[in-house]
């Protein structure tokens, strides 16, 4: 299956080239895998009460990489009393104080960033290249960051003496596991609370290895737990009713069962959930840019994002001429062993994943969009698939109303600015769009007119711990990161 | 040699607006957004026998130069003899792609290189500052072909570009490239340095390929910012696209202050990844450097032998 229409006038440089580049590895002994995990309770490893445990895979190989616990709702119980435990002491310690162990967290996690780095790209099969250079120096800024709030949250806007919400439940994805957590962990450590966070089925291991992180820090016992486990454990840790706050990032309609769950009671929410951004591109725009800014939107960690650019919407005087060019630049994409430098794509996260992608795609076909897929030989082992577009693409296709999650760009036109912005805001989801054009004045009125939480600006996929992130409509409600981002974790 | 601009582009260098109304409606460049792809490509990873082809690949492009008030005779020759056996303790070590030096030290070059596959390159017309009359400039030019010069290396009139003269630019190119006709192949050098923004370095690139550039080459070496990964970048990408245009192929030639392995195979990285194999090669790419070669000849040893050496393991000619 590797090349579904290969392109003979799509010039694939690294194809033919000379100058292939030896395989260029990243050593996997630099991390230690530990053959079983139990969960992360008041500051120790503990197995799951009932003892059941599960696997955790290597997407790239399918290799079995460690067992891991299940926990189960008396697990949950005691994690969340040991987190409300701690929360007496935690949130009474002066803001300074707290600081002090959130960046001493951030310096750990730079010192062991190659450790972390190789894990991550083990554990969910992305390129060794983006954990290395995104997930985890991203996941050191935000706690670098919010270390920086700690002591200055009466300064925050939020009132002279914003106080924490207590015990915050938080549940993250598989996509982007490291960051996640710490765009989780690190605003509600700042800002006083403790929590419990279940990382993703099928990529528990960097949250396994933060809990190690935060007994290196020195942090109370209690502050942080972690408990892994499936969707079971999730809805028990949200359900919990000793929980004053919950925080999910994930699919939408996990994100809805969620919200039927914590109506009327108490609890606050944050919601970060999917996403069908589009990435609008005038026939003025910086066009080798915007086919660079059209990779990043949606290639990036295999398509596997939230907020990922999956709409090109192209104006159709510069519409061949960018897809042309955006065909040539696939085609020097490089798709293999995720732990190789040079890799650009690496695995699908599960065959789960993957088979709902094939099924999305199969869709788009089927409804008469055209595909086309660069040539490249796919390993044999493991989860994955290849870049792929469809052009030809009507907002009434299925492949342009979807997430599809994965390395899968849908291309539509359009003629004119204001049917550009109608078909971008044409969509039950609201969480990021991109536009390119030199034109300031352009820039601004579009970006004004866009229905989602982030509109880039001749870039894409551009992420800060200072810029605050969320969603419109079925994209989720409340913000991270920045100020706004603490406001989610303050009684306000 | 084609004698004129290719046929699809033929009239737009019927009047300065003409001229001026295409350069200025080439796709805009986003600053941010290429210097991060020329960041990116340069954290590809290397090793092994990619290293090795990369090596050898890199000295056979250099335009092994020397641009000083002080050169002499001896010192031209000392550089040709360089070129032509870059390491005396390797036979294996292919030889320079040429020898660039000022006019008056072309026929020295050409002798010192005799029947060998080394070509001598000439900076022309007033380099580098490129501020004399036009027949002073071709005088430069036919006394560097009379002796000899293989390849002539002309600075544009940047004072004329910055002013919006393209035409003035455009026709000065052409009268240098009639000169050259059937003697030498053409460098067009356009001190990216002096022309500041990225826009005006991609319309130099194309003015240049219109008015018959055999190569375009990002500067002289002798301003503050000369060859970057990002305005080579740009450039590939200007003759990716002049090529899918007019079926023409232009060489590129990043000069100035690129000094180690690294950065050479950082250079053909872009090569690789923006234009392709295609440009993987002396006839279409050329790296104007003078000390890279002694860089290149050392890790070139330490992968022959599995040891650095040092300094005094190369020649220092």
């Amino acid at each position: 299956m590797a090349s579904p229409h290969p392109d003979p006038s799509s010039a694939p440089a690294a194809g033919r080239s000379p100058f292939a580049y030896a395989p260029a590895p990243e050593s996997r002994s630099v991390v230690d895998i530990a053959p079983s995990y139990g969960l992360f309770i008041d500051g120790e490893f503990t197995e799951a009460a009932d003892g059941k445990v599960f696997k955790t895979l290597a997407p790239a190989t399918e290799e079995v990489l460690s067992e891991i616990a299940q926990a189960g709702e008396q697990d949950v119980e005691r994690a969340v009393r040991a987190a409300r435990r701690a929360f007496e002491k935690w949130s009474a310690l002066p803001g300074a104080e707290r600081a002090k162990y959130l960046f001493r967290i951030a310096r750990i996690l730079q010192e062991r960033a190659r450790e972390l780095a190789v894990l991550e790209t083990l554990d969910n099969g992305k390129p060794i290249k983006e954990t290395r250079d995104f997930d985890v120096p991203q996941a050191a800024a935000h706690f670098f960051y919010h270390a920086g709030w700690a002591d200055k949250l009466e300064h925050a806007g939020f009132g002279p003496a914003p106080r924490p919400l207590g015990v915050a439940a938080q549940v993250i994805p598989w996509n982007f596991p490291l960051l996640m957590l710490a765009w989780k962990i690190a605003p509600a450590l700042a800002t006083g609370n403790t929590v419990v966070l279940k990382p993703a089925e099928t990529t528990p291991l960097s949250a396994l290895f933060f809990a190690d992180v935060c007994r290196q820090a020195g942090l109370p016992k209690g502050v942080v737990n972690i408990v892994t486990g499936d969707g079971t454990t999730g809805a028990a840790l949200v359900a919990h009713p000793e929980v004053d706050k919950v925080a999910f990032t994930g699919s939408t309609d996990v994100g809805k069962a969620i919200a039927r769950q914590v109506a009327g009671t108490r609890k606050k929410v944050t919601l970060e959930l999917g996403g069908k951004g589009a990435n609008i591109v005038f026939d003025d725009a910086p066009l080798d840019q915007a086919v660079e800014g059209i990779v990043t939107g949606i290639f990036f960690n295999q398509g596997q994002v939230c907020c990922a650019g999956s709409r090109l919407l192209v104006q159709e005087s510069v519409a061949d001429e960018l897809i042309e060019s955006l065909k040539r630049r696939l085609g020097t994409l490089r798709l293999g062993d995720p732990l190789d430098k040079n890799t650009d794509i690496g695995a699908i996260n599960s065959a789960q994943q993957l088979a709902k992608i094939r099924e999305l795609t199969e869709i788009g076909a089927a409804e008469g969009a055209e595909r086309w897929s660069p040539e490249c030989e796919l390993p044999s082992s493991g989860y994955w698939f290849p870049p792929t577009l469809f052009t030809g693409v009507a907002q009434a296709h299925t492949v342009a109303q979807d997430e599809i999650f994965g390395p899968v760009l849908s291309v539509l036109t359009f003629r004119t600015p204001d049917e550009a912005v109608a078909k971008a805001n044409n969509t039950p989801y609201g969480l990021s769009a991109g536009v390119w054009t030199e034109k300031g004045s352009r820039m601004l009125a579009v970006a004004d007119r866009l229905r989602a939480g982030v509109v880039w600006a001749n870039t894409f996929n551009k992420f800060d711990p200072t810029s605050p992130f969320g969603g419109y409509k079925e994209s989720g409600y409340g913000r991270e990161g920045g100020r706004h981002g603490l406001e989610a974790y303050l009684d306000v | 040699m084609s004698t004129s601009t290719p046929p699809p582009l033929a009239d737009v260098a019927a009047s300065d607006s003409t001229l001026r109304r295409f350069l200025h409606g080439l796709p805009g460049v986003d600053p941010v957004g290429l210097e991060a792809r020329a960041a990116a490509l340069g954290t590809r990873s290397i090793k092994t026998t990619a290293k090795a082809y990369a090596i050898d690949l890199a000295i056979s492009m250099i335009d092994l130069t020397t641009l000083e008030g002080a050169d002499t005779p001896g010192k031209v020759r000392s550089l040709a003899a360089k070129a032509l056996r870059p390491d005396p303790s390797d036979r294996t070590a292919p030889m320079t792609a040429a020898v660039c030096v000022y006019p008056d030290m072309a026929a020295t070059a050409r002798a010192a290189l005799g029947d060998a596959d080394v070509k001598v390159a000439s900076v022309a017309t007033a380099f580098p500052a490129g501020r004399a009359a036009l027949d002073v400039k071709l005088a430069d030019v036919r006394s560097a072909i009379d002796a000899g010069a293989d390849e002539i290396d002309m600075v544009i009139d940047r004072g004329a570009f910055l002013a919006g003269h393209y035409l003035k630019v455009y026709d000065e190119i052409r009268a240098v490239r009639a000169q050259c006709e059937g003697h030498a192949r053409l460098k067009v050098i356009f001190e990216t340095g002096e022309l500041s923004t990225y826009d005006n370095i991609r319309r130099a690139s194309w003015l240049g390929m219109l008015a018959g550039a055999d190569f375009i080459k990002t500067s002289t070496g002798k301003v503050a910012t000369n060859a970057t990964p990002a305005n080579t970048l740009l450039m590939l990408e200007a003759v990716r696209d002049f090529r899918a245009q007019t079926g023409t192929q232009v060489g590129v030639k990043p000069a100035g202050g690129i000094r180690t392995t690294k950065d050479a195979v950082k250079y053909l990285v872009l090569i690789n990844e923006t234009v392709g194999a295609d440009w993987l090669d002396s006839h279409w790419f050329r790296f104007g450097a003078s000390s890279l070669l002694n860089d290149l000849l050392m890790q070139r040893q330490k992968l022959r032998t599995g040891r650095y050496s040092g300094p005094d393991y190369v020649t220092v000619d």
